[in-house]
């Protein structure tokens, strides 16, 4: 099995870090990973985004073209990465500012409101973890109990005591995710 | 041995392994996209734990000298810096190749001329394997292609340098600096504490003053020095290359490819083998020495070669001189810090079977 994923969207979302957790998740599952992010002037500002490669096997190019699943979380992500989804791959995108919505017929659209649902469970800032748990419930790719460990690993000691909420987001986006309408 | 499992950027593997190599200091000044090795052994702050002395020096100019002097004494140095840090420290590398002194170099590469881009390139091939410095001399030339091997090389590096009395650097790039994977670490290894019997540690009575000098106005003794560096860069070349093959035992087609663009190619190999195109691939882990014997012994076999690098076509005229005409050569790759994808290789190789 191996799983190559593009993560994209506004620098500050959180794209790294959800990589990053995803990384340490595929180390705790014993898998080979890859993890290469933009670290240009986007990072500055602008658009965000990198490369992870799960896999049973070892991991060839850590830089690709196209992807089993793009997790697309702005408009300029959308329309950079709609293409670069193999055919039959998996497109999940968060709604909030999208005004252009994916048009693509030979892959499966997924689409979920994790910014809003962030603001409900009044914790914006664990959005990407939401986004995580809709992706990890499409693809079960790695286990929850594989992720959370992860994120203990990512996150340094001092913000441990955010895990929970982590991963109760988590938790919330494997409830809500749904085919794009 | 039990090697210790980290998920890690490729910069901070380099600082990780020289803390563990038992590496006396380092001496750098940041610069992207390389910065991390200087803040992570900052953080590390090893003076603690092994005596390690980091220090960010003024300038590249200053740090290079700093490894001069380190080196001198017989201590295991080393400094990181990319592109337009490494053309400022040359002077200071050709001095210490000059006075034959083991110290590891790493360049992280980014994309140039001038201050360029801060993103991955291979252009600094000519810079590190065909001189960069003035006069006759060569560096050993490691090119990892993981993070692990970022890692392992910084051990070997010390080991060849000091096995050769000889600089070496490891030529890396952007993307290998900034990628994280899965690295498996040594255990710490303590500092020598002993110095070789050249260094300038202070003259103890009964034995002859060591003198450390890239400097002789005589210019048959020169000549003589030169031909003992010739010597050693022969002994090098005979005993030191290093190569990988991957899939070339029934290839048609042939990818020479070293670092990032090696790691590309070995999946332009899987997507071209997926079509029925038999390709494969030799890395070469030594720059220089360069692996001419394995390129020229499969250019018996192979019908197309393909260098493949993030430059303008730097490492191919090594790659000419060891295929000797006996099939094409052409060169592939992006530049300015735009790396080309497996696809993207796949498709110039169709492109000249089509045009053959």
């Amino acid at each position: 099995m191996t799983e190559e994923i593009i993560i994209a969207g506004f620098g500050g979302q959180g794209i790294l870090s959800m990589g990053k957790i995803m990384a340490y998740s595929g180390v705790m599952q014993d898998m080979e990973v890859s993890w290469m992010p933009s670290y240009g002037p986007e990072m500055r500002g602008g658009t965000a985004n990198v490369t992870v490669i799960l896999s049973d096997e070892k991991i060839s190019s850590p830089i690709l073209r196209q992807f089993d699943t793009a997790i697309i979380l702005n408009q300029q992500s959308l329309d950079k990465f709609e293409d670069s989804v193999k055919k039959g791959g998996i497109l999940i995108y968060d709604s909030h500012g999208i005004v252009r919505h994916p048009e693509r017929t030979d892959i499966s659209l997924y689409c979920i409101s994790a910014v809003e649902e962030a603001a409900k469970m009044n914790n914006p800032r664990t959005f990407n973890m939401i986004v995580l748990g809709a992706y990890l419930r499409i693809r079960p790719v790695l286990t929850l109990e594989n992720v959370v460990k992860g994120l203990g690993k990512s996150l340094p000691e001092r913000y441990h005591y955010l895990i929970p909420d982590n991963e109760k987001a988590l938790r919330r986006g494997m409830e809500i995710i749904g085919p794009a309408s | 041995m039990e090697r210790e499992l980290r998920l890690m950027k490729g910069n901070e593997a380099v600082a990780e392994a020289a803390i563990r190599a038992g590496t006396d200091g380092y001496f750098g000044y940041p610069i992207t996209p390389q910065s991390e090795i200087v803040e992570y052994l900052m953080e590390a702050n090893p003076a603690e734990t092994t005596g390690m002395v980091v220090l960010q020096a003024e300038s590249e100019i200053a740090a290079i000298n700093m490894v001069y002097g380190g080196a001198g004494c017989g201590k295991k140095v080393m400094t990181t810096s990319s592109s337009p840090g490494i053309s400022l420290m040359q002077e200071g590398i050709t001095y210490i190749a000059g006075a034959e002194l083991p110290c590891l170099i790493v360049n992280i590469v980014r994309g140039g001329p001038g201050l360029g881009t801060i993103q991955p390139a291979q252009s600094d091939y000519f810079q590190a394997v065909k001189g960069g410095g003035h006069g006759d001399y060569h560096l050993i030339v490691l090119a990892p292609a993981s993070v692990q091997e970022m890692a392992d090389f910084v051990e070997l590096g010390f080991e060849l340098a000091f096995r050769y009395r000889n600089p070496v650097m490891m030529l890396s790039d952007g993307a290998l600096g900034q990628m994280m994977e899965k690295v498996y670490l040594n255990p710490q290894k303590e500092r020598s504490g002993i110095s070789p019997d050249w260094a300038t540690t202070g003259k103890p009575p009964g034995r002859e003053r060591n003198i450390i000098t890239s400097l002789e106005l005589d210019s048959a003794k020169q000549e003589l020095f030169n031909l003992k560096l010739i010597e050693k860069y022969n002994e090098i070349r005979e005993k030191e290359v290093r190569f990988e093959e991957y899939q070339c035992e029934d290839a048609e087609y042939l990818f020479v490819a070293y670092g990032t663009s090696a790691r590309i190619c070995q999946k332009s190999v899987q997507l071209a083998r997926n079509e029925g195109i038999r390709a494969g691939l030799l890395r070469p882990v030594t720059l220089f020495p360069f692996p001419e014997k394995q390129i020229s012994r499969l250019a018996e076999k192979v019908k197309i070669i393909l260098s493949v690098e993030m430059s303008a076509g730097q490492m191919i005229e090594d790659v000419i001189l060891a295929v000797g005409g006996k099939v094409p050569v052409f060169h592939f790759g992006r530049m300015g810090g735009m790396v080309q994808t497996p696809e993207e290789v796949l498709d110039f190789l169709k492109l000249k079977i089509k045009e053959a």
